[in-house]
């Protein structure tokens, strides 16, 4: 949370191309984790500048938990096409079907866990050394503590307790057979500061960071999106409101705000004014407190 | 917009978690959402008050033992500027995440428990803070509530960390000492009502009135050389770039300049930045370099100005703090990595083991232990092109890579 606005610190973004280099130097076979998020937009900006004008030196990866925001989808298969980008989308839902996940039941059943499992698969079946990641560290504790270069086992987990030292900007990738590093170029950037370079860089964002129409429903004091991936009670009234996300995860996930934001000016004028953190909208980060430092153990970005 | 990160340091338990807690409270950087966490969690603890430095503590572990055992990182902004905060751990044996946090810092803050005064950490965190040399140091002489707002306690612990620091401070180093309460806010923000016999400014005011380093631009240019960018497109099929960072200095647009190893000189014919041509480009910048003339380049060379070469050499001495549990003895060998550039190492001398608190050396040095720091010569499998630390922060470290685990063991600072 801000109180008030300031231009974008370009310093962060010549600290992310160099960290973008730095992989493309280092690594064998890096990958760029894309979500059709802003943080994942931004990413795929600051990689084009780090390399042109050659192309982008890495696919990018996205793992589809088949719970997603239509919008968001279009918008992937958009960018990926006007920028010439070679995309690898992988399915939970193939998970699945292969019986090594399984999917859960009832009121909060998400795939926002599951996703770690379709990742991990993913890693393997390519050979991924390095996923470029856009997790921020002002976005939550667990994330706070993280690494710019972060070392994973081979099961994909996340030991904070045993994080190799990093020393000034020299950024050590070397690794063993079936370890991978996760990669944080914008560790060091808060919400406000993507806001503002998104801004700056007139990119484009999926719509549904803009107020929209849609059918929503109050859950535990949030709105959430009306979709058929939720088992919505009666006592749940779905309604129409004007409302737009502060970040894109699953339906099932992400809750939504009243809006009338129309423009990048609007959204970043709420931020300052708003009270509630971007992941207070996240129900996969309310599980329990510690719910965020248990899934990257588990191998989550 | 310009950019001040800060490091804390001192002992366990000195306040460093609450102080930042309480800085970003006091700013209204705590979202509700976040406040009404850490407001369930110190219930759940049993505490009466608001506890927070669970806003730091962010570990399951952390928070189960009440300890900071990793960095974290914390951000706030004030219409001045903004601040990146490294929350370092207090503990000794966590010396080396300490030293993670403080290695890009700007400032020091170290805390200091008003009624104990300064401890053995307080003078091993100063001791690094001057190894790295780092600039400013702000030292908080903390929980003064506890001392009645007492002056004389301020000063005596002023009078002591001064007596060690003057050993130890390097010219132009900026020491300043401010009494505080990071559980009640006093001196943080506001300037305290209950210590009218301290005039100066707040900490945060203090904070946004420190001068970003300037000498940066003023140091010889280096610019190693971390990607060669080749489109091999229709469209710049002969295009040929040199992407990195600028580590320090200014770099040119015309400059005559020398390729390091291969001695090849040049002339610098473009500066870019995503296609865009800029005349110059500052320490920190990510730029993309053109040569006028065909040279081999590969990473890790350097770019230097023909009239200010850095040394070049297979031998370095250096400050080793060691990282590792696995001790560094001499006649073992390392991965060196100096920026970008990486080769074998041998550590041929061990030697100038200090004692942090009572500065007495011991020449006699037979391995170098976790969190211990000592002198050391070393033998490069190639030659590294380098200054010393104290002209040339960004050129003059490297880190020890054990290649048996791959982890980073060690820095070195080039004497
Ligand atoms: N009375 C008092 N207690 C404080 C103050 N600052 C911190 N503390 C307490 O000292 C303990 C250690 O604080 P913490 O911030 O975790 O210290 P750290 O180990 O340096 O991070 C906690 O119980 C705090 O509530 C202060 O200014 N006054
Ligand atoms: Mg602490």
């Amino acid at each position: 949370m801000a109180t008030h606005n300031t231009a974008f610190p370009r310093e962060l973004e010549d600290e992310a191309i160099y960290i973008l280099r730095e992989v493309a130097a280092q690594f064998e076979k890096p990958v760029l984790l894309f979500s059709g998020g802003k943080d994942s937009i931004t990413l795929v900006r600051l990689a084009q500048k780090a390399f042109y004008p050659a192309r982008i030196p890495f696919p990018l990866l996205h793992v589809d938990t088949g719970h997603n925001f239509e919008e968001t989808i279009r918008f992937r298969d958009e960018l990926v096409e006007e920028l010439g980008l070679e995309l690898i989308v992988r399915y939970v839902q193939d998970s699945i079907d292969q019986q090594k996940v399984v999917e859960e039941t009832g009121k909060y059943a998400s795939r926002n866990v599951l996703q770690t499992v379709t990742l991990l698969d993913a890693i393997e079946e390519f050979g991924f050394d390095a996923c470029i990641g856009g997790a921020r560290r002002d976005e939550e504790k667990a994330r706070a503590k993280e690494r710019i270069f972060s070392v994973r086992n081979d099961f994909g987990q996340w030991d904070a307790k045993k994080q190799r030292p990093e020393l000034f900007d020299m950024l050590n990738g070397r690794i063993s057979m079936g370890e991978n590093v996760r990669v944080f170029p914008i560790s060091n950037w808060t919400e406000l500061d993507v806001w503002n370079y998104i801004r700056e860089e007139q990119l484009a964002i999926p719509s549904i960071y803009y107020s929209h129409e849609r059918e929503t429903f109050e859950r535990d004091g949030q709105i959430l999106p009306y979709s058929n991936f939720m088992l919505v009670s009666d006592d749940e009234p779905v309604s129409t409101r004007m409302v737009r996300f502060r970040t894109v995860g699953d339906m099932t996930c992400t809750a939504a705000v009243e809006s009338t934001a129309v423009a990048i000016e609007d959204i970043i004028a709420e931020i300052l004014s708003a009270t509630v953190s971007e992941r207070g909208a996240r129900i996969d980060d309310k599980r329990s407190e510690a719910a965020m430092e248990k899934r990257k153990q588990a191998g989550y970005f | 917009m310009d950019v001040l990160k800060i490091a804390t340091a001192g002992s366990v338990d000195d306040g460093k978690s609450t102080l930042i807690g309480r800085l970003l409270f006091e700013t209204n950087s705590i979202t509700t959402d976040k406040l009404e966490a850490i407001m369930a969690s110190s219930k759940k603890k049993g505490l009466d008050y608001i506890d927070l430095s669970l806003l730091t503590d962010g570990l399951i572990a952390e928070r189960e033992q009440g300890i900071t055992i990793d960095v974290a990182h914390i951000y706030f902004s004030t219409p001045m500027r903004k601040f990146i905060i490294a929350d370092t751990p207090g503990h000794f044996e966590y010396t080396r995440n300490m030293v993670t946090g403080a290695s890009n810092a700007n400032v020091s803050m170290i805390l200091v428990d008003a009624r104990n005064g300064v401890v053995e950490q307080t003078f091993r965190h100063f001791y690094i803070s001057c190894l790295l040399r780092i600039p400013n140091v702000v030292v908080c002489v903390n929980k003064m509530d506890l001392v009645d707002y007492d002056q004389k306690s301020f000063e005596e612990t002023k009078a002591a960390f001064m007596a060690f620091a003057e050993k130890v401070r390097f010219p132009g180093q900026e020491i300043s000492f401010i009494p505080v309460s990071s559980l009640y806010g006093e001196n943080l923000v506001r300037q305290s009502e209950l210590m009218p016999w301290y005039q100066e400014a707040p900490l945060l005011s203090l904070l946004e009135a420190i001068p970003l380093e300037q000498h940066l631009s003023e140091e010889p240019s280096r610019f190693p050389v971390q990607y060669v960018v080749r489109p091999k497109s229709e469209e710049f099929h002969d295009y040929r770039a040199y992407a990195g960072k600028v580590a320090s200095g200014l770099l040119r647009k015309g400059e005559r300049v020398v390729v390091l190893p291969s001695g090849q000189e040049t002339t610098i014919a473009r500066i870019e930045k995503f296609g865009r041509e800029i005349e110059a480009a500052q320490a920190k910048e990510s730029v993309s370099v053109l040569l006028q003339d065909d040279v081999d380049i590969s990473r890790g060379d350097m770019i230097v100005p023909l009239s200010q070469l850095p040394r070049q050499s297979r031998q370095l001495e250096a400050t080793i703090c060691w990282m590792d549990k696995k001790p560094l003895r001499a006649g073992s060998t390392y991965l060196l990595q100096h920026g970008v550039n990486v080769a074998k190492a041998k550590v041929s001398t061990l030697s100038n083991l200090i004692d942090v608190v009572t500065l007495d050396n011991n020449t006699q040095v037979s391995e170098l232990k976790l969190n211990e720091i000592a002198d050391v010569q070393l033998k490069t499998a190639k030659e590294f092109f380098y200054d010393a630390f104290a002209d040339n922060r960004a050129n003059g470290s490297f880190i020890l890579i054990d290649e048996q685990t791959n982890s980073t063991v060690g820095v070195g600072l080039i004497r």
